[in-house]
């Protein structure tokens, strides 16, 4: 277990952006997200949630993937380059680095996503203990640990103990980071606190109102009695189509892919898409969800029936409260599953 | 909040009403929910208290195309919104009965979480029989106040007044909230340099996730097919993939609003980043002033809009260069 | 910025109704006044039908500076179009001024069909104040420059 002093943060920032980008929780007007750091910037990590969570480190909200030129009577080709230098996310809790891992199952299975396993490959996750959590969270109930994100697919765990930042390097990547900053970091963390610590999270999160919820029925067995259940038809109703829900989210994962007339060429580009949306899954016959109601089911029943059948059982919801705290009608998956009975 | 319950319950069973349109009690205190009610049961989950913030006047053109009345519960700034609409012909006013209801200012939990205030368990102090004094919040933390008008959303602060411009029947007290000048921090923007301004929108825009919420949230915003969502032409935009773009989107939401926004706030409540969105409308609605005489949008359901009507000797467009 | 920058060919977006500036525009030609050849006119069919949209999607594809032309008020070929584009345009460039996009990069001037010396002056004059303003930086799209 290696410890270094709160104060000692911003040296521990500069050594790492020194040969890597660093990615982590920034304050900008008010509010609190990932970003690049730069000798500018203002680290934030006492705030629990990022309101956007930390995804678009690997999956940005747009990317470029080709660019078109004109040149003459030719067209010139640009594949957009593969990201190939390692870069570090460091912050990102439990719940955030699940979402990483929900994603893997879709961009990592075959055909494998190119751009997005460059940017896995090259990352360097850097996960932090929720310190203490909030009302909103609820990702015991997806069996995600708060406290300790040793056994998440998080290369480093961290956690924040009064005025000592606590390392512990978790995979290969972890411990080449690791001996990287072996001049800021002292190896005599003592386990003991980290282990007050934790016990101090589990007692927090066993108390939290969402803790209990139950997920009792969702599953592919209980595909039809879903899917066709009278209770969407109530729920949808203050949905405000709009995209607040999958744009916060850890694990939506649905993408455009759209291009753009620079004037002299063309960008094909790919960005978030919202299940929301009126255009979504748009085809040239029409839209198969031509209805509210509809597309709000479509949210839900691919988080909580369609993704873990195909998956092993893993829901595409970890549980981060994101949702529960910015949808503007105070709708959320925790209203949906309660309102299906979760409610225990 | 029972006597709306059972004004409501009365409207119900006679037969006036055939649904209600109001909020429902969350599963915290914070997050109650625009909600329809059929029956006397379903009433049982109705709740009206200073965390209903979401104005029903949106949610009215969709419930104008249902059968028979719809009994709607509209706030003061709320009742600004349906006027506004009846007067674009997107509501039907012989489809609602329209109980306005009194307002002690709405609160925002996001103002109470920025003093530090976190895993919040309960809320007291927010009901319409309340001081609106001092809110009690119970956290996994301690136990914590806050003074309610901290907690108040930006537009309580400068409250259009407590009027109801439009209603069958108007229920409950209010309480004045206005403390502040509603054009200060537009003039407060006015004043900087061309730099100083460039770099505070560019800081605030650069927080937009383009979810559109500020869009569907707003009454004035009814057009069935938004031209940012168009697929027809190059305008839809999805993502924001450059600073352009952000832009783009805010001014021109702001700019087909101008002149029918009544400066409701629902779209800076609504913003996931916290954006001060109100300040592109209110900038609209104090050159509208200023240029072309006071107009409040949703006073009346008749008067020609100031985009939509013009005068013989109205200023120029270089007076914007020229005041300086 | 680029007054010292001898090499910089401000882009011009000048909207012109068929109406009265574009035959103003077409008289100045024909008539042999000199107005600098970087500006470019579309021809819309009132002043009116110039949507905000329009505006920030010209500085959005490389304008430097975007003009609109259209009829004197009262001339309006439809009768009163330009009395709204008017109000609309005021609004526009008052918002623009807000964010903080210089001012003078845009402009409103009524030309008549007759008026091709105020057309070229009006031009020269637009370009002149936009080459000293420089490039556009901040309402242009990066993905455009090229």
């Amino acid at each position: 277990m290696y410890k270094i002093a709160k104060s000692n943060l911003p040296e521990l920032y500069k050594a790492i952006a020194g040969s890597k980008e660093l990615y982590l929780p920034l304050e900008n007007a008010g509010q609190v997200n990932f970003g690049p750091w730069s000798e500018d910037c203002t680290p934030d990590i006492e705030t629990l949630k990022s309101v956007k969570s930390p995804k678009d480190v690997f999956f940005p909200q747009s990317e470029n993937l080709y660019t078109c030129q004109k040149e003459g009577k030719n067209i010139k080709i640009d594949p957009e380059k593969l990201k190939d230098q390692d870069f570090v996310v460091f912050g990102m809790k439990s719940c955030d680095v699940k979402g990483v891992e929900v994603l893997d199952k879709v961009f990592l299975a075959d055909p494998i996503d190119t751009y997005y396993a460059a940017r896995r490959d090259h990352g360097i996750i850097v996960a932090m203990a929720c310190h203490e959590p909030e009302e909103s969270c609820f990702c015991k109930v997806f069996g995600i640990d708060a406290a300790d994100a040793s056994s998440s697919i998080a290369d480093v765990a961290t956690w924040m103990i009064g005025e000592d930042l606590y390392w512990k390097p978790l995979t290969e990547k972890g411990e080449a980071l690791t001996s990287e900053l072996s001049g800021l970091l002292s190896s005599d963390g003592d386990e003991n606190k980290v282990e007050e610590e934790k016990q101090a999270i589990t007692a927090i999160i066993n108390k939290l109102p969402y803790s209990d919820l139950s997920l009792e029925g969702w599953d592919g067995d209980h595909f039809e009695e879903k899917f066709n259940a009278t209770n969407w038809e109530e729920l949808y109703k203050p949905c405000l189509a709009c995209g607040t829900c999958t744009f916060v989210c850890p694990t939506c994962q649905c993408y455009d892919i759209k291009d753009y007339n620079t004037g002299n060429g063309t960008q094909r580009y790919r960005c978030w898409d919202s299940c929301m949306y009126s255009d979504f899954t748009m085809m040239a016959h029409g839209n198969n969800r031509n209805s509210q109601m509809q597309r709000f089911r479509q949210r839900f029943m691919h988080k909580l029936v369609y993704f873990p059948t195909n998956n092993d059982g893993m829901y595409s919801c970890v549980g981060c409260g994101r949702c529960v705290e910015k949808c503007p009608a105070s709708l959320n998956i925790v209203k949906v599953i309660k309102n299906f009975g979760g409610d225990k | 909040m029972q006597e709306l319950v059972n004004r409501a319950k009365e409207l119900l069973a006679d037969g006036t009403v055939s649904r209600v349109l109001g909020w429902k009690a969350g599963d915290m205190s914070y997050n109650p929910e625009p909600a329809y009610f059929n029956s006397a049961e379903e009433l049982e989950n109705f709740v009206y208290d200073g965390f209903c913030g979401a104005n029903l006047s949106k949610y009215m053109i969709e419930a104008s195309k249902l059968e028979g009345k719809t009994l709607v519960f509209l706030k003061p700034c709320d009742t600004y919104s349906f006027n506004q609409l009846i007067k674009e012909h997107r509501v039907d006013r012989e489809k609602a009965y329209i109980i306005g209801v009194g307002c002690k200012g709405k609160l925002s939990v996001e103002n109470i979480k920025a003093q530090g205030i976190k895993g919040i368990e309960s809320i007291e102090g927010a009901g319409m029989n309340d001081g609106c004094d001092t809110l009690t919040i119970k956290t996994l933390y301690g136990d914590k106040t806050c003074s309610y008008n901290d907690a108040m959303l930006e537009r309580c602060h400068v409250c259009k007044g407590k009027e109801h411009q439009i209603s069958d029947e108007v229920m409950l007290e209010s309480r004045d909230t206005k403390d502040a000048e509603r054009f200060a921090q537009v003039e407060a923007i006015e004043a900087m340099t061309p730099e100083e301004k460039f770099a505070f929108f560019q800081k605030e825009l650069s927080k937009c996730i383009r979810c559109n919420a500020c869009r569907n949230v707003c009454p004035a915003c009814s057009c069935r097919k938004c031209v940012f969502d168009s697929t027809k032409y190059d305008t839809a935009q999805k993502a924001n993939v450059t600073s352009f773009e952000e832009k783009m989107f805010h001014i021109i939401r702001a700019f087909h609003v101008a002149g029918r926004c009544t400066d409701c706030g629902e779209c800076s409540r609504v913003c996931p980043q916290g954006i001060p969105l109100h300040l592109f409308n209110r900038k609209f609605i104090k050159d509208i002033d200023t240029f072309y005489g006071e107009f409040q949008a949703g006073e009346d359901t008749e008067s020609r809009g100031p985009l939509t009507n013009f005068t013989f000797d109205d200023v120029e467009p270089s007076i914007v260069g020229e005041r300086g | 910025m680029s007054i010292e920058n001898e090499t910089f060919r401000p882009k011009i977006v000048a909207f012109c109704c068929n109406w009265c500036s574009y035959a103003g525009a077409d008289l100045a030609g024909s008539s042999r006044l000199v107005y600098p050849a970087d500006v470019k006119i579309i021809r819309v069919p009132c002043s009116c039908r110039v949507n905000p949209m329009f505006i920030l999607r010209a500085f959005e594809k490389g304008a430097d500076g975007v003009i609109m032309c259209g009829c004197h008020p009262g001339d309006c070929h439809y009768s009163t179009g330009n009395y709204y584009a008017r109000r609309r345009m005021t609004l526009l460039f008052s918002m623009l001024d807000f964010i903080g996009v210089e001012n003078g990069r845009t402009r409103v001037e009524w030309v008549s069909a007759a008026e091709g010396v105020k057309f070229s002056t009006t031009m020269n004059e637009f370009v002149e104040k936009i080459t000293s303003l420089g490039p556009n930086v901040r309402l242009e799209d990066l993905r455009c420059r090229n």
